[in-house]
């Protein structure tokens, strides 16, 4: 039980988050209407890609510091679930542009950016693929993760907030204020950033165990 | 000693490109010609006014691919032998350092030599010429930070030329959109005001990048 008590707070903010945001009262706006309920989807897939962007450029470093194999499959199944948080991402908030702004791509700064940010994951993956042996793939690709995360942090936090944005709180600060965010959307948003943040967290736990086995069947063969 | 350092490898590389000069000569010949490329199909040359955010945006993406050309044989010339020499002899952090800065003197040459060839070639609309000419400087020293440690990283990979492209772009493209914005408000002659914010991004991205390669280096450095 005490091992696995917040797999289980997951499922259960999860399964909240689903039937909560799908049936609870939701304040009505212009323009967003129902659509308002993909709050509790689109957005902490972006909280959960940081995160566990996050955790994968830990794990680099501490590859750096201290190379065990363990490290770097570590990170680069965080950086692979990061990935797939970060399409998750695109393609809720794409949809969710459609119905509100009119178009899937508006040519925002934040869609723009995001798109980019997973370009440079998506070389990671590739430089990953380019070496044969195991610890120089593992040392170099944790030097360009550091890199590539120290780039991304003013492509998703300093760029988007000097250019205007149709997202909301453009042009300055672009967290929520009490003005669209009322107290309601509260009580399913942030359960829902943290059932969505363990979940992949739960995923990288799996993905790295499941590898590691693999890792140590080669090994004995 | 890291300064001293620094110095003779930026002189080191200084006076091997002076010896072969094939790919200097080499490099003004595709930016020469990539411009000549730009100006023969855009037929830029009657300059309207809503033509201003292509002529710049077209200056810049050859500036780019002029730099990720320049930089990415900074570490691939080096052949084994001497990178052993170097292992024994000096520091991480000097080489990493040296080759950005002789970087930058080169991506300045060239963006400069680019610039006057362009403007000749396609007309000169900016109307802030020195403000224009601190986005160059400030390119420049963008370029070739975020380059130098990219080119370093696939220099290690097998098919490099390809990975050079691939790792460096989405790396660049933060600081790419801040040199056009910069350089649009410097040809339109606006206030100098105006372009402080990215100004001040443009270095604080510079200090990430740079920073962020000294620590890194030498991890790179040891296979």
């Amino acid at each position: 039980m005490k091992n696995y008590w917040w797999k289980i707070l997951a499922v259960v903010l999860l399964i909240y988050t689903v039937v909560g945001g799908m049936l609870q009262e939701v304040p009505r706006l212009a323009i967003l209407n129902e659509t308002i309920r993909n709050l509790y989807f689109h957005v902490p897939m972006w909280f959960g890609m940081i995160l566990i962007l996050l955790i994968s450029v830990v794990y680099s470093i501490k590859y750096l510091r201290k190379p065990t194999i363990e490290n770097d499959i570590i990170a680069y199944e965080a950086a692979k679930v990061g990935i797939l948080f970060g399409v998750l991402g695109i393609v809720t908030g794409m949809e969710w542009a459609k119905f509100t702004w009119g178009e899937y791509w508006s040519n925002d700064p934040k869609q723009n950016a995001s798109a980019i940010g997973l370009l440079i994951y998506f070389a990671y993956v590739v430089l990953r693929s380019s070496f044969a042996e195991q610890q120089q793939r593992a040392r170099i690709s944790a030097v360009y993760n550091i890199f590539a995360f120290a780039a991304l942090i003013p492509l998703l936090f300093i760029l988007p907030r000097l250019t205007d944005s149709l997202h909301p709180g453009n042009g300055g600060n672009p967290g929520f204020n009490s003005y669209d965010l009322d107290s309601r959307l509260r009580m399913v948003f942030y359960p829902a950033v943290l059932g969505w943040t363990l979940l992949g967290i739960w995923v990288v736990n799996v993905r790295s165990r499941f590898e590691k086995l693999r890792h140590r069947l080669y090994e004995t063969v | 000693m890291l300064l001293k350092e620094i110095l003779y490898l930026i002189q080191k590389d200084l006076v091997l490109e002076w010896r072969q000069k094939y790919a200097f000569n080499g490099m003004l010949l595709y930016v020469g010609s990539t411009v000549f490329v730009c100006y023969l199909s855009f037929g830029l040359r009657q300059f309207s006014a809503d033509s201003g955010p292509i002529w710049n945006a077209l200056l810049w993406i050859i500036l780019l691919f002029t730099s990720v050309n320049a930089i990415a044989k900074s570490f691939m010339q080096e052949n084994r032998g001497r990178l052993l020499y170097f292992y024994s002899i000096v520091s991480p952090q000097g080489v990493i350092l040296a080759k950005i800065v002789y970087n930058t003197l080169l991506m300045l040459l060239l963006a400069i030599i680019c610039f006057v060839f362009y403007a000749f070639v396609l007309g000169n609309p900016v109307q802030d010429i020195p403000m224009f000419l601190l986005a160059l400087l400030l390119g420049a020293i963008g370029f070739s930070t975020s380059l130098t440690m990219i080119s370093g990283i696939a220099s290690k990979a097998a098919n490099s030329s390809t990975l050079m492209a691939i790792l460096s772009f989405p790396v660049i493209v933060p600081m790419l959109l801040m040199l056009i914005k910069m350089s649009k408000n410097a040809m339109d002659g606006l206030n100098r005001g105006a372009s402080l914010d990215e100004l001040l991004t443009l270095l604080a991205i510079n200090m990430i990048v740079v920073t962020v390669s000294y620590i890194l280096f030498p991890y790179l450095w040891r296979s």
